[in-house]
């Protein structure tokens, strides 16, 4: 009984930071219909300025201050990010403002990578709060006892800021229907950077008030991005009441779960918001987001034709070129043309249900690592060859598409999108957690191709023809009826319901696909690899394959290779600066504020400005 | 003869709020039947139910004797029945005669095909239902530049494309210019009378149902108040009091369009 009560209490003390953390995002979203990537981030800054203020301010009021002082300073930050990132991106679709934040991220982590440098850094402890008190005779830290009575007071604060203050009146009134608000002579850009500042500091708090338990490091980032997701997500988008409620569910969930089954903790957690999603699509005290029949922000997509005699024989030509390359180039080249085959494919299908379906997955990295999981298990555990498994790949990762899709779809939106993200999490804490059969952390090694194909340049030919195979195969798709039908689906779901068109089934066969066409993907890079390692399934490669669809191009047919060709092809070179992800956060940043329209998009657009492209009649 | 559509005792309620209280009508074969009442009268509540995005709290929807209450848009569009937004829904991305062609595709059942382009499918049939609405010249314009009265057409020549025997129309003139209005429900009133379409549309100006209904209902607070032709309709004093609040608007109005 005791160790029950100290286990419910170490949960809710756990609860405090991940309410904080996740109360800023969901505020944020509701008011700037922005999902704040970068929040997990302004979480880790909060440890990190915490760490370094308590180093100078002594004592009690040195350590409470410095937590206070964290979470003002990292608001502030917030303030530069919006006003310099965010404030030149509102007006366009609103994933590019995810891909904005996504590059905020990556200049953060390098950012403190330079300030405080890679090593973990060990909380302080809290002055004054350093031993434990006994509960029924179980010790429970008197931190924790702090935490808990501070997170409702902190809880209060906020609700009583949102509900009963002017400030908050306005933002509630913003987060229903933000044109009215500045209609009715509100200042909406400086209401949105107040917004942002209250969210970041928030996150800044969380970051510092954990740090007597969890300590800094450059990982927190990541780790707590997922959790809070979910927290959103179970409570319900834009409900603070709802992200305290889930903060507390997760958190104590979490530890009954190392208790007692230590190897399924994070799997938990993603069951649990399952289950909710299941009977409530909008989270336990959210309400439905509508995502509203204007959706598309920003110029309108152009109407689109198979291409014509000219293009396919110049399609042609670029393949007979590509596909002679073992012949005429080296080793290095042979192999790194084949990863770049392989990502093209992975990003080609992301940006099919994407592009053509509106079908926005953070988690699509869940098929590509799916697929290469599946192919590596079968030939670890059932001796499979390399031709066989190249076909269960891909069907696996469908199989797992059809059943992630049919419980993502119920829900729209950014909830569509948080729980794709959920699931692409859950499948790499199976692969992470269940160490006896995925090697865990150590991952799957010596899937090799079989003997007739371990030449790089004959694994070469089988890539080139499954990828670029698969490629036209998801081109051809986009210009079938099939296509058009998840076209109808996204531009208008009433108008498609209307003429008997159902939506929903049309939505989960292009997930399938899509998965199916990573899945595939996977499969040829485990066996170009010769292992697999649970890193395939986070969600930063979700997010690489995200990012490369929208600077390739999200409205135009060619973005999603072209740009993954594009940057797989640089970060060869560009990894071999120690900060480059401090330059490619700095350069997402500024493609997504001065060339919305991604790599393809902007040369067409030079293209019909140099007289080289007819410019359509109504695109004038 | 049986009538295309039969309503009988239709309700729905929010709450303690009876939005349609017990609505029944009967719609014949050809007919251009109007629904009209004042904001809050319950119109959209009842085309809501009878198009299938709302289910009714008790009553049935009988087409052609089949009770389609509380089924999905989709089943009751293959049922025969077409359909107008008041807000028009276009596909945005496609161009004009790619929106008919959706709706061809979709009669056709050919929604899952892999291997045929789409822009080909169904084309002459979807030229040929623009040429009806007038909107042939317009076929390869991108969807999201045309004007509103385009889209309207546009609309009407989707709805046509499975050769409904029902076209449900959610006032078809909204936010259009006063003489667009007339010349749409004219052009809409003579296709349907060539194909011998049913209608049943909502409408808030009385120019437009006055000069084309056959037939009016009259809608208010949930319930149906009258049911008759033009002029019953025009003279009814109940209608009159609940719509305008007395006088004779109606017949200014109408002398009004004929100036």
């Amino acid at each position: 009984m005791g160790l029950f009560i100290a286990q419910i209490l170490t949960g809710l003390a756990n609860a405090g930071a991940l309410f904080m953390v996740a109360s800023g995002l969901s505020l944020i979203f509701g008011v700037t219909r922005v999902v704040n990537f970068a929040h997990g981030s302004f979480y880790m800054l909060g440890a990190y300025v915490g760490y370094s203020l308590m180093q100078v301010l002594p004592g009690m009021v040195g350590f409470w201050g410095a937590i206070l002082l964290a979470g003002i300073i990292v608001g502030l930050i917030g303030v530069i990010v919006e006003i310099c990132v965010l404030r030149p991106v509102y007006s366009a679709p609103e994933l590019f403002q995810l891909v904005a934040t996504f590059g905020v991220i990556l200049v953060i982590q390098d950012l403190v990578l330079m300030i405080w440098g890679p090593q973990d850094l060990l909380g302080p402890r809290a002055p004054g709060l350093k031993g434990v008190i006994r509960i029924m005779g179980e010790p429970v830290p008197q931190y924790d006892i702090a935490l808990i009575v501070i997170t409702p007071f902190v809880a209060f604060a906020l609700w009583y800021l949102i509900t009963k203050t002017r400030v908050g009146t306005l933002v509630r009134a913003a987060t229903q229907d933000r044109e009215m608000v500045s209609a009715l002579g509100v200042n909406q850009a400086w209401l949105f950077t107040g917004v942002f500042f209250l969210g970041c500091a928030l996150a800044g708090l969380g970051g510092a008030l954990q740090l007597p338990k969890g300590g800094a490091d450059l990982l927190m980032d990541f780790t707590i991005l997922g959790s809070v997701f979910v927290v959103v997500v179970i409570g319900g988008m834009g409900s603070l009441p709802g992200a305290y409620l889930a903060a507390v569910i997760i958190s104590v969930l979490n530890v009954f779960g190392v208790t007692y089954a230590p190897q399924s903790t994070l799997v938990l957690m993603f069951v649990v918001m399952v289950v909710v999603l299941m009977f409530r699509p909008f989270g336990l005290l959210g309400k439905e987001e509508v995502a509203g029949e204007h959706g598309q922000v920003g110029e309108p997509e152009r109407p689109i034709k198979p291409a014509g005699n000219r293009i396919r024989l110049l399609v042609a030509a670029g393949l007979v070129i590509l596909g002679l390359l073992p012949l005429y180039s080296g080793n290095f080249a042979v192999v790194l043309v084949t990863d770049i085959l392989i990502f093209c494919l992975f990003a080609a299908s992301l940006h099919f249900m994407l592009g053509q379906g509106g079908l926005v997955s953070f988690g699509h990295a869940a098929f590509f690592g799916g697929g290469a999981y599946a192919a590596a298990l079968f030939v670890t555990y059932a001796d499979t060859p390399m031709e066989l498994a190249l076909v269960l790949a891909p069907i696996c990762a469908g199989l797992a598409a059809i059943i992630i899709g049919w419980v993502c779809l119920r829900s729209t939106g950014v909830y569509f999108a948080m729980l794709t993200l959920a699931f692409g999490q859950l499948l790499w804490s199976l692969a992470f957690q269940w160490g006896d059969v995925t090697g865990g952390d150590d991952g799957l090694v010596n899937i090799w191709p079989s003997d007739w194909a371990s030449d790089n340049s004959v694994y070469y030919y089988i890539a080139f023809f499954l990828c670029t195979g698969g490629i036209l195969l998801l081109r051809q798709a986009a210009h079938a009826p099939f296509g058009y039908a998840m076209r109808a689906a996204r531009d208008s779901a009433r108008q498609a319901e209307a003429m008997g068109i159902n939506t929903k089934r049309v939505q989960l066969v292009a997930f399938t696909f899509a998965g199916i066409m990573a899945g595939l993907a996977g499969g040829l890079f485990v066996f170009s690899k010769g292992s697999i390692f649970p890193n395939e399934l986070e969600t930063a490669r979700s997010f690489d394959a995200l990012i490369v669809v929208f600077l390739g191009g999200v409205k135009t047919l060619s973005g999603g290779w072209v740009g993954a060709a594009f940057f797989e092809g640089i970060k060869d070179y560009l990894t071999r600066f120690e900060y480059w992800r401090l330059a490619l956060g700095l350069s997402i940043i500024i493609v997504v504020i001065l060339g919305p329209e991604g790599i393809v998009g902007s040369l067409r657009k030079a293209g019909e400005r140099f007289g080289l492209l007819k410019v359509p009649e109504d695109a004038k | 003869m049986s009538p295309i559509l039969s309503v009988r005792n239709l309700s729905r309620s929010f709450g303690a709020i009876k939005a349609v209280d017990d609505v029944s009508f009967d719609l014949a074969k050809g007919e251009l039947l109007a629904l009209i009442g004042p904001n809050g009268a319950g119109k959209s509540t009842c085309f809501n139910m009878l198009m299938g995005q709302l289910k009714p709290s008790s009553g049935t929807v009988q087409l052609l004797g089949k009770n389609i209450a509380g089924m999905q848009p989709r089943k009751i569009w293959r049922m025969g029945v077409g359909r107008t937004f008041q807000i028009t829904a276009t596909y945005a991305s496609m161009t004009v005669v790619e929106n008919v062609q959706m709706a061809l595709m979709s009669f056709h059942r050919k929604l899952y095909s892999l291997t045929t382009f789409a822009h080909t499918l169904y084309r002459d049939e979807a030229l040929s239902l623009l040429d009806t609405v007038g909107m042939v010249d317009q076929a390869e314009r991108h969807c999201a530049v045309l004007a509103y009265g385009d889209l309207k057409r546009l609309e009407l020549a989707v709805a046509l494309a499975h050769d409904p025997i029902l076209l449900l129309m959610d006032e078809p003139t909204a936010g259009m210019a006063p003489r667009e209005r007339i010349a749409l429900m004219q052009l809409t009133a003579d296709i349907l009378d060539a194909k011998g379409v049913s209608v049943l549309f909502t409408e808030h100006d009385m120019d437009v149902v006055f000069s084309h209904a056959h037939r009016i209902m009259v809608l208010n607070r949930g319930q149906l108040i009258a049911n008759g032709s033009v002029d019953e309709i025009r003279n009814n004093p109940q209608v009159q009091e609940v719509y305008l609040g007395g006088g004779t608007l109606f017949n200014a109005v109408q002398e009004d369009a004929h100036a």
